[in-house]
């Protein structure tokens, strides 16, 4: 029991972390934007289409969720490269990553979502005269986003807390931060702690930010 | 018989309509006509195909042969007979033209009781928001909730939010007006108030064809019933000659007997 914790020397490096902070949360916002994009755009499609699409969408979902995400990471950043003939940052290799990534678990959740909207609005819409495209607009997507929020709530922490993994290809985030300090102080209790405290923190942040914004939506339901 | 329905063109002409879901025949050669500002109920046991025929008039529901014409015009095929499916921006516009109010209400639960109303104005009329507003509210007072405008449906009582489902039908200035059960999903003290609005549409000379199980309203508020059994139009009359206890239709007498024995 003869440690002592010092924070003094995590305090002098604190900026390492700070900017991996940020850089989690600006990796997590991106790629959940692009993941959003791709899950709301395949979902639709899935719900509308055949069978032979709904076999590709299901083949893309069921290969990212059974491969773990820093297995893929490395395919992409060291695997693509050597095949193709592709160039890119860590960054950029990470961001494409975790978009695919959040893209497989989002197709999921609004999937099952765009299912659970009631027949009988899908009959209204159409009753009153809207359009296919009206209809998924104005009718579908958002009483789907109602029902998806706590699930997407969920997944978007998920995602965050993802991206410790672009530590494992150097791209200067949270974890990353740490591990430099770590490797630089040998504070290895302090650093962790801290780090730990900033996941948790902020993650109870958009935890707490999203149930607002439940609770503002389940007045309509 | 040459009733005054035949002299007149029929605002709503079902010949011959036959659907079936699988192997079972849902619809058998429906034919009904249905002239501007008459009320027609339609009432059967259930399984009768009743709500079917409804959804068939807007074509929620594609059916297997027949014909469906509001006001002349063939409502979910082209026309010439070739049975092609309309395109969906086609149904849209015809569907547009028919009003339907549903027994679970299907109001879209992230609007207000306003937007509700208004999206279909906005959406499908064209109308400015500043209009649409003005039409709902218009027709929210005309159903009694002129207050609620900006309640969202869960914010509703069963009645309540099944006066803005009739709302919303009609601020589209339906040619006509289908109401599938509408309130027999409502708790028995509030199904008065709906008929009410109903009633009052009625003086209005909207046309409606209403399936419904409220014989007390079908008997005073229709022009004609409609009695459905086994998917095919058993009677059809006016109201005193299909409700009277002695009619010689074995399957109407019994259904109306059940009815009774049930409800009285």
């Amino acid at each position: 029991m003869g440690y002592a914790l010092n924070f003094n020397l995590i305090w002098r490096h604190f900026d390492k972390l700070w900017g991996g902070l940020l850089l989690s949360l600006e990796l997590a916002v991106i790629s959940i934007a692009i993941g959003i994009v791709i899950g709301l755009v395949l979902a639709v499609w899935y719900v509308s289409a055949g069978r032979m699409v709904r076999g590709i969408i299901a083949a893309y979902v069921e290969f990212i969720r059974n491969v773990p995400l820093i297995l893929l990471v490395y395919l992409v950043f060291y695997g693509l490269p050597t095949v193709a003939d592709l160039a890119y940052s860590a960054q950029t290799s990470f961001i494409a990553t975790l978009s695919l990534y959040s893209g497989a678990y989002l197709v999921e959740v609004f999937r099952s979502g765009l299912e659970a909207v009631p027949r009988g609005q899908m009959d209204a819409g159409r009753a009153i005269g809207l359009t296919p495209w009206q209809r998924l607009l104005h009718v579908r997507l958002p009483t789907m986003l109602r029902i998806t929020l706590p699930a997407l709530s969920n997944t978007f922490i998920s995602l965050f807390k993802d991206t410790s993994i672009a530590s494992v290809i150097s791209v200067p985030e949270l974890t990353y931060g740490a591990q430099w300090i770590n490797f630089n102080t040998f504070r290895i209790v302090e650093v962790y702690l801290v780090t730990t405290a900033m996941y948790l923190f902020t993650g109870y942040i958009m935890l707490f930010s999203l149930r607002l914004l439940e609770r503002r939506f389940r007045a309509a339901r | 018989m040459a009733t005054n329905t035949q002299e007149i063109p029929a605002l709503l002409d079902v010949r011959d309509v036959s659907k079936a879901f699988g192997t079972v025949q849902v619809l058998r050669s429906v034919s009904l006509k249905v002239s501007r500002g008459e009320v027609v109920t339609v009432i059967g046991p259930s399984g009768s195909g009743k709500t079917t025929l409804l959804r068939c008039v807007n074509f929620l529901e594609s059916y297997d042969s027949g014909s469906i014409r509001i006001d002349g015009k063939e409502v979910g095929f082209r026309e010439g007979g070739s049975r092609q499916r309309r395109g969906e921006r086609d149904l849209a516009a015809m569907r547009a033209e028919t009003g339907m109010v549903f027994q679970s209400f299907n109001l879209f639960p992230h609007l207000t009781a306003a937007g509700n109303i208004m999206l279909g104005l906005t959406k499908v009329r064209g109308k400015s928001t500043a209009e649409a507003r003005s039409i709902a509210e218009h027709w929210l007072g005309r159903v009694g909730l002129g207050h609620k405008a900006d309640s969202l449906p869960a914010e509703l009582s069963g009645g309540q939010q099944q006066r803005v489902g009739i709302a919303r039908a009609v601020a589209m200035e339906p040619k006509i007006l289908l109401l599938d059960e509408i309130t027999s999903a409502l708790d028995p003290e509030l199904v008065g108030e709906v008929l009410e609005v109903v009633r009052g549409l009625a003086q209005d000379g909207m046309t409606m064809v209403m399936v419904t199980h409220e014989m007390a309203f079908a008997r005073d508020a229709s022009s004609r019933i409609v009695f459905m059994a086994d998917g095919g139009v058993s009677a059809i009359g006016p109201p005193r000659d299909i409700l009277a206890a002695e009619t010689d239709n074995e399957r109407l007498r019994s259904f109306l007997a059940r009815f009774r024995a049930s409800h009285f």
